[in-house]
């Protein structure tokens, strides 16, 4: 025998909070974005929530972006510099729907870019946030296993550790040869995993007029660069920082100055690099830049067809 | 120690006073007060549980004793309690002016980090930047401890025991430290390795004029080493003095059952 449920008073509410989480939880987050903000570099535990996507797929990124998003905000959001792939749609989607905001891929419109991997080619301006998402904060912990011990070399500014990685990478293979995520010094103080960005892009982040949020969601911590922070990256005296060059231009647009991504094109070893950041390259394609393999419409149903013999 | 009269004994590098630790209602060790001074090689000697580890602990600032002081002459601060220190520059003061070599290497070593980089690591703790420079002094102290130079970037694990241990002594001594703690360094290892280790640790310390405090059960490993021993027992310092006169004419019950229960082939 079952009594019908009665209707709840605030059933019409009984829908999500404004941008996912109850308010108190963004309350909660805002505080330590404010604490990373006023502490460039420094890693504020906070109360990482249960998110509709499993870790490691963005949860801390998208804590943050829920926390500071309001109705006005564009929202951009990217993996590996492209706004097509799978991820960053459905984080697109999940915001549009849950937060009603407007959605672009135009990376000087958005007030909020999410990224995985990439900071986008463009130059960010003030009054735009960029937020990464961390798989994991803690730049020492490949080194230093313990949590206690790496806490405390960062409150007595104790880095040498971290110079060991690289040592091992020259005595290795001749050159710092670590691409993504390479450690870097924040206003000469706290030493910050950039997130796994290529080290193409840790020259971006000095100086850089944007508010850079970083968050990991399944280690619990939020950190920031504020506008117009000093960044520094890692390297020896006679190992100088570099970043990675190619010989090859972007095969869609030409671009010479921006991070390619190989991209193998069939079993005989053909291959073609192309502009990660999806949304510079079309802007380039469409502003008249050509690169050497541009000028191909795409024929659907070719790959369908039987080949021409 | 008695001093020699006519002569000024130098300024003690280490003084360690009234040390004494208690586990809860257990001993770790009590009251113990020495001497150390620079160059001098002090052992350590005692049965397991005999509060030697605990000891070497408090003494290398790893542990909190419950009360007593060790004050070591430091460089910035001079003659100074370490306990009485910031964390931060009691840190630094270990980093930079001692050692401690461990009984097993993996307790000493990075194990995920080739053997070069471990060596290098102390003097990129202390601010070096120059990785051709760093390179070099490491090629130097391989060649030093008589490790094979080109097996410079194998990992620890690929060395064997006694190549590991000496992996550990160069890490040790790289960055110039003043005190050394040794906990066993011959430990893990078997006989001919251990003379030769020893034989080389002697060479080192007697070169580089270090201070040494070298726990040991082994008594043969004392004698080579030490300029003076203290023996514990259940916590206890029973007796001190010169190596050869301890091991030679032992006055205590325990001291004179620990000589003579070395074994003899």
């Amino acid at each position: 025998m079952s009594t019908p449920v009665p209707a709840r008073a605030n059933a019409p509410e009984r829908y999500y909070n404004y941008a996912y989480l109850d308010e108190q939880t963004k309350r909660m987050i805002r505080r330590s974005i404010l604490k990373a903000l006023a502490i460039p570099g420094y890693q504020v535990p906070f109360g990482s929530r249960e998110m509709p996507v499993p870790y490691g797929w963005g949860t801390g990124g998208i804590q943050l972006t829920a926390a500071i998003i309001g109705p006005d905000d564009v929202y951009k959001c990217i993996d590996q510099g492209a706004d097509d792939t799978t991820n960053a749609v459905s984080i697109r989607r999940f915001f549009a729907n849950v937060a009603d905001v407007a959605t672009t891929e135009d990376t000087g419109e958005a007030t909020i870019i999410q990224t995985r991997h990439r900071i986008p080619e463009k130059p960010l301006k003030a009054g735009q946030v960029l937020i990464y998402q961390v798989p994991q904060p803690e730049p020492l912990r490949g080194l230093e296993a313990r949590e206690i011990e790496t806490r405390a070399m960062h409150a007595y500014e104790e880095y040498g550790l971290q110079y060991v990685s690289l040592y091992e990478n020259i005595s290795a293979y001749g050159r710092i040869a670590a691409t993504a995520g390479y450690p870097v010094m924040v206003e000469e103080r706290y030493l910050m995993s950039p997130s796994p960005i290529p080290k193409f892009d840790n020259p971006k982040m000095a100086q850089n007029e944007a508010v850079m949020l970083f968050g990991a969601g399944r280690e619990k911590r939020i950190y920031a660069v504020p506008p117009f922070t000093r960044v520094r990256s890692l390297d020896f005296e006679d190992y100088p920082f570099e970043t990675q060059t190619w010989e090859e231009t972007c095969a869609l647009c030409g671009a010479e100055d921006s991070y390619l991504d190989e991209v193998i094109l069939d079993d005989a070893g053909d291959k073609m690099f192309v502009c990660s950041d999806s949304h510079h390259c079309a802007e380039r394609r469409a502003a008249g830049h050509v690169g050497p393999m541009a000028g191909h419409t795409l024929d659907q149903d070719a790959a369908l067809k039987e080949p021409a013999q | 120690m008695n001093a020699i009269p006519g002569r000024i004994a130098p300024a003690p590098l280490l003084s360690v006073e009234g040390l004494t630790k208690w586990y809860g209602h257990v001993l770790g060790c009590r009251d113990v007060a020495f001497d150390l001074r620079p160059g001098e090689v002090l052992g350590i000697v005692g049965e397991s549980g005999s509060g030697k580890t605990t000891l070497l602990n408090c003494i290398s600032g790893k542990l909190t004793p419950t009360s007593g002081e060790v004050r070591f002459d430091t460089r910035r601060f001079g003659l100074t309690d370490i306990y009485g220190l910031s964390e931060p520059d009691r840190r630094r003061m270990q980093r930079e002016e001692w050692g401690f070599v461990h009984q097993n290497p993996r307790d000493g070593l990075r194990m995920r980090v080739s053997g070069g980089a471990n060596v290098a690591e102390p003097l990129m703790n202390l601010g070096a930047r120059h990785y051709g420079e760093m390179r070099q002094s490491t090629i130097d102290w391989l060649d030093r401890v008589e490790l094979d130079t080109r097996r410079i970037d194998d990992k620890p694990r690929n060395f064997s025991g006694g190549m590991q241990q000496r992996i550990q002594v160069a890490r040790n001594l790289i960055h110039g430290p003043r005190l050394v703690f040794m906990d066993e360094p011959t430990g893990g290892l078997d006989v001919s390795v251990q003379a030769r280790l020893l034989d080389l640790l002697r060479e080192l310390v007697r070169d580089l004029g270090l201070a040494v405090i070298i726990v040991t059960h082994d008594m043969a490993v004392a004698r080579l080493m030490a300029d003076r021993l203290m023996v514990m027992k259940g916590g206890e310092v029973v007796e001190t003095g010169l190596t050869d006169q301890v091991l030679d004419d032992p006055q205590h019950p325990y001291t004179q059952l620990l000589v003579s229960s070395v074994l003899q082939i």
